[in-house]
């Protein structure tokens, strides 16, 4: 399973890297494995705000549904929109050409709830059992 | 969970293992569904489908017994020959849907669903008449399938039998590797192929001999994933999704395996009843028109009113699109008629079409 050492995550699986004020976010190698084939991915609108913890789109495999979770709150300042012709690219890229977002913050403080490379890897490991 | 004769061989192929009625089952293969899938249909896929239930059924009151127990006519049934057919219950619920293959003269073999094996096993067993033995050979039997146009150039090799003299929907007892077996033409997939019924202490060895034979060809295991995704693009029926013991075949497409004038059967009269009085909802085949993948339970929608629900979807490998099987009202139950499905609180236009979704090459 590959961590990007560069990121942080979020108990639901996603990564978020940061630039400034803008973060932007994709799910991780262990979600992607874990969905299988990823075929459907739903976004939001550029312009949207999102409210951390809230679903702002969806990622289906062809068996399961998986909500995307704000991991943190924000406007919806870009959406990888070549995701919908080409979901697989969720699966052969996870934290490169398959990013989600990216969402201008509105509260940094939010950062700080979020997990280091090394702490999302012993998360992992206890959820995978 | 219960464990096929061939679990340790998915174990060793890194195959992901899922709950499956009770079963122990892969679901993929480090390949992936899309994968697999996408070689069933161009060339060819290996599965292990040991967890369903086999039943051998002998004896002078066999047939009569059949022809009480199932919907199809058992009757017209020649030596080798195999049937698609459904066991009701009193009220023309579907039981299970099974196949009946006919080994010898009075010599039967039901293949049934793992989910249902027990229940039907008990149901069978209830309605026993003494001219005919019922056997349970589940645990005696490993079922593969090798399913895909490449089957019959990997598996003639392995066998001195001409495949050729195997009618589709056929069954005939051969040798493979020196393992004696029944080999069946049938499938769930569309494609060509075949089911084979492998003593379990043989399976690993068959299981290993077949995918070495294949791998040139292109052949590679595949888990249940694909296996519903395949039958999905063929709008082949799925026991607990599309038929219940609360669906009649009337309702669900199924009246080309009903034979009313075969004589009496268990649910024949409820049938009949049925088919005079009418019924309300259709089991329909519907691909999406907007972007949205249809899931089983979603609603069905018109004039912002739910109306149906999705029994089975997915996005069709294949085609690319959002495909599903779902319950409409009879009276808008036809090809070409717009409806939304709610998917997740969104209504997306779907449209009824013809089945199959995917014509096999």
């Amino acid at each position: 399973m590959e961590i990007d050492k560069e990121c942080k995550f979020t108990k639901e699986h996603e990564w978020i890297r940061l630039e400034d004020n803008v973060v932007t976010v994709g799910i991780t190698d262990y979600a992607q494995t874990q969905l299988g084939d990823v075929v459907f991915v739903e976004l939001p609108d550029e312009g949207d705000t999102v409210t951390k913890g809230e679903s702002l789109g969806v990622v289906e495999s062809v068996k399961a549904v998986s909500d995307i979770f704000a991991p943190v709150s924000g406007e919806i300042i870009a959406a990888n929109s070549p995701l919908k012709d080409q979901p697989e690219q969720v699966n052969a890229d996870c934290y490169g050409e398959g990013w989600m977002v990216r969402i201008e913050m509105s509260n940094i403080d939010e950062l700080e709830d979020l997990m280091s490379p090394d702490d999302y890897a012993t998360f992992v490991a206890a959820e995978h059992g | 969970m219960k464990q096929t004769p061939l679990f340790h061989e998915h174990t060793e192929h890194d195959a992901r293992i899922v709950e499956f009625a009770h079963w122990a089952m892969p679901v993929q293969y480090p390949t992936g569904t899309l994968v697999e899938h996408a070689t069933v249909r161009t060339a060819a896929g290996l599965f292990d489908v040991s967890h369903m239930g086999e039943f051998e059924i002998a004896g002078p009151g066999a047939t009569a017994f059949l022809q009480k127990m199932t919907v199809n006519d058992v009757e017209s049934l020649a030596v080798g020959d195999a049937q698609y057919s459904l066991l009701l219950n009193e009220h023309g619920g579907i039981i299970d849907d099974i196949i009946v293959y006919c080994l010898a003269v009075d010599q039967y073999l039901l293949v049934v669903n793992a989910g249902n094996a027990e229940t039907d096993w008990h149901w069978l067993m209830a309605h026993q008449r003494e001219d005919a033995q019922l056997v349970n050979r589940s645990e005696e039997y490993a079922l593969l399938a090798l399913q895909g146009p490449k089957a019959d150039t990997i598996l003639q090799p392995l066998t001195t039998m001409p495949l050729g003299t195997i009618r589709r929907f056929g069954i005939a007892p051969t040798h493979l590797h020196g393992i004696p077996m029944l080999l069946a033409r049938t499938g769930y997939t569309g494609e060509p192929g075949y089911e084979m019924f492998i003593p379990a202490k043989d399976a690993a060895l068959i299981w290993r001999t077949l995918l070495a034979a294949g791998k040139p060809h292109g052949l590679i295991p595949c888990g249940l994933g694909a296996r519903d995704t395949l039958r999905l693009e063929m709008g082949y029926p799925l026991h607990g999704h599309e038929i219940t013991i609360k669906t009649t075949p009337w309702e669900t497409r199924l009246s080309w395996v009903v034979k009313l004038d075969k004589g009496d059967f268990i649910g024949r009269d409820a049938l009949s009843a049925q088919k005079a009085a009418g019924w309300e909802r259709q089991l329909v085949g519907f691909t999406m028109v907007d972007p949205g993948i249809p899931r089983a339970g979603y609603p069905l929608i018109t004039h912002h009113k739910p109306v149906g629900y999705v029994t089975s979807g997915t996005m069709s490998p294949s085609l690319r699109v959002g495909i599903g099987l779902g319950f409409l009202p009879k009276n808008i139950a036809q090809p070409h008629t717009k409806f939304s499905v709610d998917i997740r609180g969104t209504e997306r236009l779907a449209e009824v079409v013809q089945l199959p979704f995917y014509h096999t090459q």
